[in-house]
C-alpha cells in the first residue's frame, strides 16, 4: 500500500503506522476496508466463546462489587452513622466519591460531543466506550448523594411532584440544582449513547448466527436499514445532541462546584471553582479512558483502530487540562494571600501544613509533579505502559483533590471550638472499593455484548469513502486518497 | 397497496459509494423520484443526489427546548413564589438567578429528547419489518460494505422491465426484485 513512504535508506525501517507526510501516527491502520472493520469489531461481540480471562475478570469485578451490596445493606439497616461523616466534617467520602466519579464521566461526553463539533475524527474509534464509561461512572456517582440523604428510600422527595404532604423542593439551594443537572446528564448521556449504537446493532443483527442474538440485536436496532434519508436525519440529531451535550457537560460540573462555591466557607467560596472543576473532571476522565483503552486494545488486538495517535492525543488533552488544574491550585494559594482574609489564609496554611497536609502534597505530586513534567515528552506520550501507569497516578491525584477540598476546608472552620477531624470508616472504604467493582462489572459486560467501537463511524474515516464523480472504482479511489 | 402487486421495488447493489451516487444522480435525471439509497454509513453525496436536504429534526429540537425552558422555569417560579413559598434567609421569593440552572437543565433535557425521539419518529422507527429485508443480499451487505439503490414500485415511472434495463447500464453487482 502507498503508506510505505519512499525509503531512501534501506537500514531505516519505516513504521507503517506513521503517515510519511505528517509524521503522525495514523488514526486507522492502513489496509483496512469496510469489510475488515466490520469483521474485526463485530467478531468481538458475536463470537460464541467468551475468553477465559473475560470470565475471570468479570468474576473478580463482581466479587469486588459485593462491597456495594453489603455496604448499602448495612447502611440502610443502620443509617449514615456507620460512615465517618460527622460535624464538622459532614460531607466526607460520600461527596468526594460522588464528585470523583462524575468527573470521570465527563471525558466521555467531551470525546463524544465536543470533539465531534470540532470535527476531530480521531475520536470516532474511542467515543463509544468513553460514553459507556460516562454512563457507568454516573451510575456509581449517583449512589452517593442518594445514600447520603439518610433515608434513600425517600429519595424521590427531591423531585418536584404533587404530593399529599403539599411540600415542594426549594430551588434556591445548589443541592436542588444538582438533582436536575445530574438527572439530565444521565438521561441525555444514555440517549446519546443508545442512538449512537442503533446502526451498529443493525449490523450485528445482520451478522448474528444465534437466534437469540438475532432477536435481541434486532430489537435493539429498531429496524435500522441504513436508508440515506434516515442517515441524514440521524446525523442531524447526533450533531444536535452533541451541541446540547457540550453546554450540558460544562454545566454539570459547574453546578457541582456550586455546591461548594455557594457556601460561605473558606476554601470553597471562590469564583475559580467552575472552570477548575470542569478542567479537573476532563483530566481525570481522560485518565480513566486510558486506564480502560490500553488493556482493551491489547487484549482484543485493536491496535489497528485505537492507535498510538489516540493515546498521544489523549495525553495531550491531559496535559492541557492538567495545566488548567495547576493554574487553579496556584490561583487558590494566591487568592488566599491576596484576599487578606485571615480565614482564607489560615485555611490554606492548614491545608498545606496542618494535620492533613500530607493529602495536599500527595495531590501536588500525583496531579502536577509527575504528569505535567513527563507528558511533554512525545516518547512517553506514545508509550502505552507509561500512560497506563500515569492514568492511575492522575486518578489518585484527582481523588485527593476532592478529599482536600471537602475535608480540609470543613474540619477547621471559623470557630476553633468547633474544630474536629475526619476519619473514614471501613464502611466508607467498602462502598468506595465496591463501586470500582460495579464499574468494572458494567464495563466488562458492555465490552462483551455491545460494539465498543462504532463501526459506522470508523467507516466514515476510511479513504474508500471518497466519492468520485463519474463512478470510479474503489481501487482507484483508494490509490488517490493515499 | 403497491401499484404492482407483490413488488416493492428493484434493488441494485454496488461496491463503492461513487457508483451508487452516480447511479442515483442518473436515475433522478431520468425522472425517478421514489427511490432510496442504503449505505453502511452516512453518504452525504447520496442525499444530494436524492435532493434530500431539509430535515425536521432541528425544528423539533428547538420547540422541545423552548418547552423545557418554559416548563422548568415556570415550575420553579410557581413552586417557590405561589405553591410553597419559603423564607430562606430573607431572600426574595422570586430569586430569578437561582432558578436559571434547573431551567437550563430542563431546556437541554427536553431539547435532547425531542431531537432523539423526533429523529426516530420521522424515520418511522422502530419498524422491525421492512420489505427490503426480504431481499436475499440486502442483509448481507447493507450495513457492512455494500451500497444499494432501490427504485420503488410506487414511482410512476417504474416498470419491471425498463427500470431493470435502466439500472443495468451502471453495471451493478446484482439487481434484485424485492417482494412486498
Amino acid at each position: 500500500m502507498a503508506t510505505q513512504g519512499p525509503i531512501h535508506d534501506p537500514e531505516t525501517i519505516v513504521d507503517p503506522m506513521i503517515d510519511p507526510r505528517t509524521g503522525e501516527y495514523a488514526v486507522v491502520a492502513p489496509g483496512h476496508n469496510f469489510k475488515s472493520v466490520t469483521q474485526k469489531i463485530a467478531s468481538i461481540v458475536l463470537t460464541a466463546n467468551t475468553p477465559l480471562a473475560m470470565w475471570g475478570g468479570l468474576f473478580f469485578a463482581m466479587t469486588v462489587a459485593l462491597g456495594v451490596v453489603v455496604g448499602v445493606t448495612w447502611l440502610v439497616l443502620k443509617g449514615v452513622g456507620i460512615w465517618g461523616v460527622t460535624i464538622p466534617g459532614a460531607w466526607g467520602f460520600a461527596i468526594i466519591n460522588f464528585v470523583w466519579w462524575i468527573g470521570i464521566g465527563h471525558a466521555g461526553t467531551l470525546i463524544s460531543a465536543i470533539l465531534l463539533l470540532f470535527k476531530q475524527t480521531w475520536r470516532n474509534s474511542i467515543n463509544r466506550f468513553a460514553e459507556a464509561m460516562t454512563i457507568f461512572a454516573v451510575v456509581c456517582a449517583g449512589i452517593y448523594p442518594l445514600l447520603h440523604i439518610g433515608r434513600p428510600w425517600l429519595g424521590y422527595w427531591l423531585l418536584p411532584y404533587p404530593n399529599t404532604m403539599n411540600v415542594w423542593p426549594q430551588f434556591r439551594s445548589p443541592l436542588a440544582w444538582d438533582v436536575f443537572a445530574v438527572s439530565t446528564y444521565a438521561t441525555i448521556s444514555v440517549v446519546f449513547w443508545y442512538i449512537g449504537m442503533v446502526p451498529d446493532f443493525g449490523t450485528l443483527r445482520d451478522r448474528a448466527k444465534l437466534p437469540l442474538a438475532k432477536y435481541l440485536y434486532g430489537m435493539l436496532s429498531l429496524g435500522w436499514r441504513g436508508s440515506t434519508r434516515h442517515w441524514i436525519r440521524y446525523e442531524s440529531a447526533s450533531l444536535l445532541l452533541a451541541g446540547l451535550s457540550t453546554p450540558l457537560v460544562l454545566s454539570v460540573h459547574t453546578t457541582i462546584s456550586f455546591d461548594f462555591a455557594v457556601a460561605a466557607m473558606a476554601g470553597w467560596h471562590t469564583t475559580i471553582f467552575p472552570p477548575y472543576f470542569v478542567a479537573g473532571a476532563v483530566y481525570s476522565g481522560f485518565a480513566m479512558v486510558l486506564t480502560l483503552a490500553i488493556p482493551i486494545r491489547k487484549f482484543y488486538h485493536l491496535e489497528d483502530l485505537v492507535t498510538l495517535r489516540h493515546l498521544d492525543n489523549m495525553a495531550k488533552v491531559m496535559l492541557a487540562t492538567g495545566s488548567i488544574v495547576a493554574y487553579g491550585y496556584g490561583m487558590e494559594v494566591f487568592m488566599s494571600w491576596y484576599s487578606a482574609s485571615h480565614w482564607e489564609f489560615f485555611m490554606m496554611w492548614n491545608r498545606m501544613f496542618g494535620p492533613m497536609g500530607w493529602a495536599y502534597w500527595i495531590l501536588i505530586l500525583t496531579n502536577i509533579a509527575i504528569p505535567l513534567t513527563t507528558l511533554w515528552s512525545r516518547k512517553l506520550r506514545v508509550n502505552p505502559g507509561y500512560l497506563f501507569f500515569l492514568s492511575f497516578v492522575v486518578n489518585i491525584g484527582m481523588w485527593f483533590e476532592r478529599f482536600v477540598i471537602v475535608v480540609t476546608s470543613l474540619y477547621r472552620d471559623y470557630l476553633p471550638s468547633s474544630w474536629g477531624t475526619y476519619r473514614a470508616t471501613k464502611w466508607d472504604y467498602m462502598l468506595f472499593i465496591g463501586t470500582w467493582g460495579m464499574f468494572a462489572t458494567l464495563f466488562l459486560t458492555f465490552v462483551r455484548l455491545a460494539p465498543m467501537i462504532p463501526m459506522s463511524e470508523i467507516k466514515m474515516i476510511l479513504p474508500q469513502t471518497k466519492v468520485r464523480r463519474g463512478g470510479a472504482d474503489a481501487e482507484q479511489v483508494v490509490q488517490e486518497a493515499l | 397497496m403497491p401499484p404492482i402487486e407483490g413488488v416493492y421495488g428493484l434493488l441494485a447493489e454496488f461496491n463503492t459509494p461513487s457508483e451508487l451516487v452516480h447511479a442515483t444522480e442518473e436515475a433522478r435525471r431520468a425522472g425517478y423520484r421514489r427511490m432510496e439509497c442504503y449505505t453502511p454509513y452516512p453518504v452525504e453525496e447520496a442525499a444530494e443526489a436524492l435532493h434530500f436536504h431539509k430535515t425536521g429534526v432541528p425544528l423539533m429540537c428547538l420547540v422541545g427546548g423552548l418547552m423545557g425552558l418554559v416548563t422548568g422555569y415556570g415550575l420553579e417560579v410557581w413552586i417557590n413564589v405561589w405553591g410553597y413559598p419559603l423564607n430562606i434567609a430573607g431572600r426574595p421569593l422570586f430569586s430569578w438567578p437561582a432558578f436559571v440552572i434547573p431551567g437550563y437543565e430542563w431546556t437541554i433535557l427536553f431539547a435532547g429528547l425531542s431531537a432523539a425521539f423526533g429523529m426516530l419518529a420521522q424515520n418511522g422507527l422502530p419498524q422491525l419489518y421492512h420489505p427490503l429485508f426480504n431481499a436475499p443480499n440486502f442483509r448481507d451487505g447493507a450495513l457492512q460494505d455494500k451500497f444499494f439503490l432501490c427504485l420503488e414500485a410506487h414511482d410512476p415511472k417504474f416498470s419491471r422491465k425498463e427500470s431493470r434495463d435502466f439500472l443495468e447500464q451502471f453495471s451493478p453487482v446484482s439487481i434484485v426484485e424485492v417482494d412486498h
